[in-house]
């Protein structure tokens, strides 16, 4: 049994998933505990895996027994197991902040929702934890079809702009697609590890190259890198708000796995740093995505708008911190794999709080909010601070790794696109606190609200935006812990430049 | 120049793929309707799949089942088409249809608010609101 772990993660939710829609035609109360229950399972043997996978370094899974190069092999190492841990854990916690919001903005669609909702987190964990390039895209494509499935089921604008990022997310699918064809073109292999031994004798073909640039553009599609991510703020703006906190801090976070994983394991450090020389050319475009997100996030009036444009910067810090090529600057980027996805959980549950409440996140009617909600705009400021990378909370630490990075490898226009990021993310927030915490409260009746007196989030809501943002400031002070027992190992082994 | 129409006639199933990939990227591209845009996005996965069955392909060879066996002598890999991108492209397939059911669906959801699928007056809809 314990050595199904990683199969289980994935297969459980998928099962719970079937379920679901089935007991969704004869008792609709039924789904929500139901996903409950394959969540908590899929996050409970994820953080075993982790405890496994932090002893003996390696955990490998073949499905059906065939061996790897033929079959499909799951090959755990320390990164998957923390962002397999990450995604589950995230995505259990906003299950339950959630439930209100959902039984409120889809009624009568909770089977649909739910089974989407598990149907989405079975391709999110395939992707992290799969160690064959065509069984990725397989689940790539599962995950952003339930994507656009749970972006769509809103009111609005939502359809059109699910249908947008349907039409852009599949043109990335399809370049990722031809670029693991061009790689089975020259090696006859899908599987990572093996595809990683063969390669090295043809570094300088240019089908290998043609295969990295297409995997690139077609996973930067995926994860809104700049200048691609023109789909990101529709989509997940207008999405419901329980979706828009599910797949916010989860889809991109994972596309940047995908991408280090890519780096790491299949073409190689060597490769992408030294043959190919695009260190350079992708952190000055990462240091333009940083500025373009921050500088559009200041022009937004809605709060979540401004949160999708954040996360565009945000995207620029991993993504040119994995490719400054030093240990400082990976180590960096995988950090904030793992804090960005909390705290833009943290920022999105907030925002759905108060979407609850107020029925409108326009930054006008923010007004006075702090008297009326206290403890969820306290988590927002922990959000705020942990964004802008005050310490003692967790987007400090990664910031810290990111900019001693940008030093070492004598990238300072990264260094200064990180630092304006921050100082824009301070007048960001700060106009925030201040409307809230200064201005008058304006009742805004006819608006659904009209009687009922805007007051504190229900407990459901609030107890994992709590446990979350705590959750910030504790990862912060284990920074030290996971880097040393959980990146540091890893990096060691895939022979990253020193 | 003989070794350039060599270049381009030798590699022709690369070419129609590419052609194919072209006018499916022009539609989604230049389409106003987004049906037609959605037909733009068919025609680039399928350029794509099309690509992979190709690269299957051995001249002289056949599909790849043993009528007797493989007997003492082993199988000669030259005989036969390699099956697995093919069976790659059945998933694919499937991708790409459920992809486009989807796709139909939102357009539905999009007809039934706006009651067009034209894109310009979509937009012109969404700046008047």
């Amino acid at each position: 049994m314990t050595n199904h772990y990683p199969a289980l993660i994935v297969v459980l939710p998928l099962l719970f998933a079937f379920v679901v829609s089935g007991v969704a035609w004869v008792k609709k109360s039924l789904c929500f505990p139901l996903t409950i229950v394959g969540m908590g399972l899929s996050a409970g043997l994820s953080v075993c895996l982790l405890g496994r996978v932090a002893t003996t370094g390696l955990v490998e899974y073949r499905m059906g027994g065939w061996e790897t190069p033929w079959g499909i092999g799951y090959h755990v190492d320390y990164l998957n197991a923390l962002v397999v841990t990450v995604v589950t854990v995230l995505a259990f916690i906003n299950l339950i902040a959630t439930r209100k919001n959902v039984v409120e903005e889809t009624p009568e669609k909770a089977g649909a929702f739910y089974s989407l909702y598990l149907l989405f987190i079975v391709g999110l964990t395939g992707i992290v934890l799969t160690g064959d390039l065509f069984n990725l895209y397989v689940l790539l494509e599962v995950a952003s079809l339930t994507s656009y499935a749970l972006i769509g089921m809103g009111n609005g604008r939502a359809p059109m702009s699910a249908l947008n990022y349907l039409f852009v997310g599949t043109v990335g699918g399809c370049f990722y697609l031809l670029g693991v064809g061009y790689l089975y073109i020259m090696t006859g292999s899908l599987n990572m590890v093996d595809v990683a031994t063969l390669l090295p004798q043809m570094y300088h073909s240019s089908a290998v190259v043609m295969a990295f640039i297409f995997c690139l553009v077609g996973v930067g599609i995926k994860m809104a890198f700049f200048p691609l991510h023109m789909w990101l703020p529709n989509a997940y703006g207008f999405a419901p708000t329980a979706v828009g906190s599910l797949i916010a801090p989860l889809m991109t976070k994972v596309m940047v796995y995908v991408l280090i994983r890519l780096i790491l394991t299949v073409f190689s450090v060597d490769f992408a740093f030294v043959i190919l020389k695009m260190g350079d050319p992708m952190v000055w475009l990462s240091s333009l995505a940083i500025v373009a997100g921050a500088v559009f996030a200041l022009a937004q009036k809605n709060l979540k708008r401004m949160f999708c444009y954040i996360i565009v910067s945000e995207i620029g810090y991993m993504m040119g911190g994995a490719w400054l090529g030093n240990n400082t600057g990976m180590t960096g980027a995988i950090l904030h794999i793992f804090n960005d996805a909390i705290m833009t959980l943290c920022l999105f549950l907030c925002a759905g709080s108060i979407y609850y409440r107020v029925r409108g996140l326009e930054l006008d009617r923010l007004k006075g909010l702090f008297s009326k909600m206290p403890v969820t705009m306290a988590c927002l400021v922990a959000g705020a601070l942990s964004i802008i990378g005050v310490p003692p909370t967790c987007g400090f630490f990664s910031k810290w790794y990111l900019i001693s990075g940008g030093l070492e490898a004598g990238q300072y226009g990264f260094v200064a696109a990180l630092l304006f990021s921050s100082l824009v993310n301070v007048v960001l927030f700060f106009r925030v606190i201040e409307i809230s915490y200064y201005g008058d409260f304006e009742d805004h009746h006819g608006h659904g609200s009209s009687g009922e007196a805007v007051m504190e989030a229900p407990a459901s809501m609030l107890v994992p935006l709590l446990i979350v943002s705590i959750g910030l400031i504790v990862v912060g002070l284990y920074t030290g812990g996971i880097v040393n027992h959980l990146i540091n190992p890893l990096l060691l082994k895939q022979g990253f430049l020193g | 120049m003989s070794d350039l129409v060599v270049t381009l006639l030798g590699k022709y199933n690369y070419w129609l793929c590419v052609i194919l990939m072209m006018i499916g990227l022009y539609a989604m591209i230049a389409k106003n309707n987004l049906i037609k845009k959605l037909v733009g996005m068919n025609i680039f996965q399928t350029s794509i799949i099309l690509f992979y069955v190709s690269i299957g392909c051995k001249k002289g060879a056949t599909i790849s089942i043993l009528e007797h066996g493989a007997g003492h002598h082993g199988v000669d890999p030259t005989h036969y088409i390699n099956p697995l991108p093919h069976v790659l492209m059945l998933t694919a397939i499937v991708v790409s249809v459920s992809t486009f059911g989807v796709a139909l669906a939102l357009a539905i959801k999009v007809y039934r608010k706006h009651k067009t699928l034209e894109e310009d007056e979509i937009l012109m809809q969404l700046r008047s609101e």
